[in-house]
C-alpha cells in the first residue's frame, strides 16, 4: 500500500476528485493547509500597509492505494494539477504499514 | 407620488363671503372680489404686502417651495349673489407649514430607511457568494453609493426631473430653497439603489473599473432617462409614459422604474460578462457554487425588508394619514412572498431552502411596489404570493434553460417580479379591470426592458472592448480580494473555496 500526500492548488480540486474517480480511486482527505516554496508568498495592503504574506492556501490531498494504482494515480493528479505556473504543487509517495476500516476491522488491501 | 391636501379654509371663505355678499347688497357699495376674499384670510398671511409684492414671491415651481414662499390659491367668492372665482397669493399658516415640516421630516426618514437598504443589499451579496471575493463586494456596494451619489447630482437629477426652464445640475437653484432637498435625497438613494442591483448580477469576476465605469452611467443617465419618463411631473418634467394611452402608465413606487431596470440591467450585464468559472459543466449543467454566510446574507434581506418601509411608504414625500397603509401592504407582500417561495422550493426540492425563501419576500416587495398605495389587502397578498412562486421558477429556468449564471438571483428578484408587479396593477389596483390599463403597463414594461436592456447591452459591451470588463482567469480563481484589493475579508482564516 502507498499512501499519496499532494499540495496542489485549491480551484482544482473539483477536477481532481472526479478525475481520480474516473481511474477507480473513489475515496481520499482533504486538509486546507498553508505553505510556500518556491512560489514564496504575496504582498497585502491594509489600510495603507502593506505587508508579506508568506504562507498561500493549498489543499493537501491524501489517498491511501495498492501499489499497482499509485503510478496510475500519481500520473492523474500531475495532469490535473498542472497549470505551467509556480506554486502548482507537489506530490509525494509513500509506503503504509497497514490500514483498518474500523467499523467491520478489516484490515490490509481490503481495508482502503 | 401625489400630493393631497385638505383645504379648510376655502369652505369658510365661501361661508363668509356669501355673508359679506349680502350685507354689500344691502348697502349697494361697489364689491372688489379679491378683497372680499383676502377680508376672511387672516391679516398675517399677507404680512402687510400687496397680492402684486407676493405674486413676484412665487416659487417657479414645486421643486423650489419652502416654509415661507407663498402659495397661489383659488377661493370662490359670492359678490352680489354672483359666484367669482378668485386667485389669492398669500403665505402659509401655522398648520400648513406644520404639513410642509412633517412632508419633509418624513420623506427624510424615508430616504435615510432607503439608504441603509444599500447595506441590506452589500451584506445579501456577499453572504450569498464567496469569502474570497467579499472585500470586493463590500467595497463594489460603498463606491456605487458614493459614485451614484455625486453622478446622480450632477447630472442624473437634472435629467429625470428638470423642466425646459430651469437647470437642475447639481441642484440647480433649488439649493437656496428647502423643498429640493427631501425631495433630491429620497430620489438619489433610489438611483442609487438601481445600480446596486446590478452589483448582484456580475458579482466575483467583474473587474472594479469597469464596475466604476458602469456605475456612473446608470446613476448619470440609464436610470434617470426612463425615470425622466415616467416620474419626471414629480417635480419640474413631464414624462410621455404618465400619460400613455389616455390612463398613464402607472408606477407608483418604482417596480419597473427601479426594480426591473436594474434587473433588466443586470440581465445585460451577465450576459456580455458570461458565467463564474466553474458555474457550468462542459454539458451545461449548472453547478452551485455556494454562498459563504448565509445567517449574513438573511439579515441582509431583513435589512432591506425594513428599508422598504422607506422605500414604499415613503414615496407619498407626504406626511399624512396614508403612509401606514402603504408600509402594511407593503409587510402583507413581503410576507406572502416569503410564503409563496417556501412552498415552490419545499414542494419542487424537497426541502425549504433559505435562499430561495430571503428571495421570495424580495420578490413579494418588488412587486407590490406598483400598486402598493391602492391595492387592497387581498391584493397585496396575492401580488406577494405570486412573486414569492415566480422567484423560485425563474431563478431555476435563468440557471438551467438560459444559461446565465446569476450569482444572487438579482434578474429574476429584480427584473421579472418588477415587470409581474407592474402587470398586477391592472387587476389588483384599479377598480374595474380595463384593456387599456393593462396595455398602458405592459407598454411601459416593454418600454423599460428595451431601454435598460438595449442601453445595457451597449454599455457593458463598450466597457469590455475599452478598459475590460472580467478580471483573469487566474485572478477569478484565487479571488478578486487579493488581485484586485490587495487583502482578504478574513485573514487568518482558511476561506479559500474548494471550487473554482
Amino acid at each position: 500500500m502507498k499512501k499519496i500526500e499532494a499540495i496542489i492548488k485549491p480551484f482544482k480540486v473539483d477536477e481532481m476528485k472526479e478525475e481520480l474517480s474516473k481511474i477507480g480511486i473513489n475515496g481520499m482527505t482533504l486538509s486546507e493547509v498553508k505553505g510556500f516554496g518556491r512560489q514564496k508568498g504575496h504582498k497585502e495592503v491594509y489600510r495603507g500597509a502593506e505587508y508579506q504574506v508568506d504562507f498561500i492556501p493549498k489543499v493537501k490531498l491524501e489517498i491511501i492505494i495498492d501499489d499497482e494504482m499509485s503510478g496510475k494515480a500519481v500520473e492523474t493528479i500531475k495532469t490535473v494539477a498542472n497549470t505551467g505556473k509556480i506554486g502548482d504543487g507537489k506530490i509525494f509517495v509513500l509506503p503504509v504499514e497497514t490500514a483498518v476500516r474500523i467499523r467491520t476491522g478489516e484490515s490490509g488491501g481490503s481495508a482502503i | 407620488m401625489k400630493v393631497t391636501r385638505t383645504w379648510s379654509i376655502p369652505l369658510l371663505v365661501l361661508l363668509l363671503s356669501t355673508v359679506f355678499g349680502m350685507f354689500n347688497l344691502v348697502g349697494a357699495g361697489d364689491v372688489v372680489p379679491e378683497e372680499v376674499a383676502q377680508s376672511v384670510f387672516p391679516a398675517e398671511l399677507f404680512q402687510g404686502k400687496t397680492q402684486a409684492e407676493i405674486q413676484k414671491e412665487l416659487p417657479i415651481s414645486g421643486a423650489y417651495r419652502d416654509e415661507t414662499s407663498p402659495v397661489e390659491e383659488t377661493v370662490t367668492v359670492d359678490v352680489g349673489g354672483a359666484e367669482k372665482k378668485v386667485t389669492i397669493f398669500r403665505y402659509l399658516t401655522d398648520i400648513e407649514i406644520m404639513q410642509y415640516r412633517g412632508d419633509v421630516l418624513w420623506t427624510c426618514i424615508a430616504a435615510f430607511l432607503v439608504f441603509i437598504m444599500q447595506a441590506g443589499f452589500a451584506m445579501l451579496e456577499a453572504g450569498f457568494t464567496r469569502a474570497k471575493n467579499a472585500i470586493n463586494i463590500m467595497m463594489k456596494n460603498i463606491m456605487d453609493f458614493c459614485i451614484g451619489t455625486i453622478a446622480f447630482l450632477a447630472i442624473g437629477f437634472h435629467i429625470m426631473f428638470a423642466g425646459p426652464d430651469e437647470s437642475l445640475f447639481w441642484l440647480g437653484s433649488t439649493a437656496a430653497t428647502q423643498w429640493g432637498f427631501p425631495f433630491w435625497l429620497f430620489q438619489c438613494v433610489f438611483a442609487a439603489t438601481t445600480a446596486t442591483i446590478v452589483s448582484g448580477g456580475v458579482a466575483e469576476r467583474t473587474k472594479f473599473t469597469g464596475y466604476l465605469a458602469y456605475s456612473v452611467v446608470i446613476c448619470a443617465f440609464i436610470y434617470p432617462v426612463f425615470g425622466s419618463w415616467a416620474w419626471g411631473s414629480l417635480l419640474d418634467g413631464s414624462g410621455w409614459l404618465e400619460g400613455l394611452l389616455g390612463v398613464g402608465f402607472y408606477d407608483f413606487a418604482g417596480s419597473t422604474v427601479v426594480h426591473s431596470i436594474g434587473g433588466w440591467l443586470a440581465l445585460a450585464g451577465a450576459l456580455v460578462i458570461g458565467p463564474r468559472i466553474g458555474k457550468f459543466a462542459k454539458d451545461g449543467t449548472p453547478k452551485a457554487l455556494p454562498g459563504h454566510n448565509l445567517p449574513f446574507a438573511v439579515i441582509g434581506g431583513f435589512v432591506l425588508w425594513l428599508g422598504w418601509f422607506g422605500f414604499n411608504p415613503g414615496s407619498t414625500t407626504t406626511f399624512d394619514g396614508n403612509l401606514a397603509r402603504i408600509a402594511v401592504m407593503t409587510n402583507i407582500a413581503g410576507a406572502a412572498g416569503g410564503l409563496g417561495a417556501i412552498a415552490a422550493i419545499w414542494a419542487y426540492m424537497k426541502k425549504p431552502d433559505v435562499g430561495m425563501t430571503v428571495n421570495g419576500f424580495l420578490a413579494g416587495m418588488v412587486a407590490i411596489c406598483t400598486a402598493v398605495d391602492v391595492v387592497t389587502v387581498t391584493g397585496a397578498f396575492i401580488i406577494g404570493l405570486v412573486a414569492g412562486v415566480l422567484v423560485v421558477f425563474s431563478v431555476i429556468f435563468i440557471e438551467r434553460s438560459l444559461k446565465i449564471d446569476d450569482p444572487v438571483g438579482c434578474i429574476s428578484v429584480h427584473g421579472v417580479c418588477g415587470a409581474w408587479g407592474t402587470i398586477a396593477y391592472a387587476f389588483f389596483g384599479v377598480e374595474e379591470f380595463s384593456i387599456t390599463v393593462l396595455f398602458a403597463q405592459l407598454i411601459g414594461i416593454g418600454v423599460g426592458f428595451v431601454w435598460a436592456f438595449g442601453t445595457g447591452l451597449v454599455l457593458f459591451l463598450a466597457i469590455k472592448y475599452t478598459i475590460g470588463l472580467r478580471v483573469t482567469k487566474a485572478e477569478e480563481e484565487e479571488g478578486l480580494d487579493i488581485g484586485e484589493h490587495g487583502g482578504e475579508a478574513y485573514t487568518g482564516f482558511p476561506v479559500h473555496d474548494l471550487t473554482p
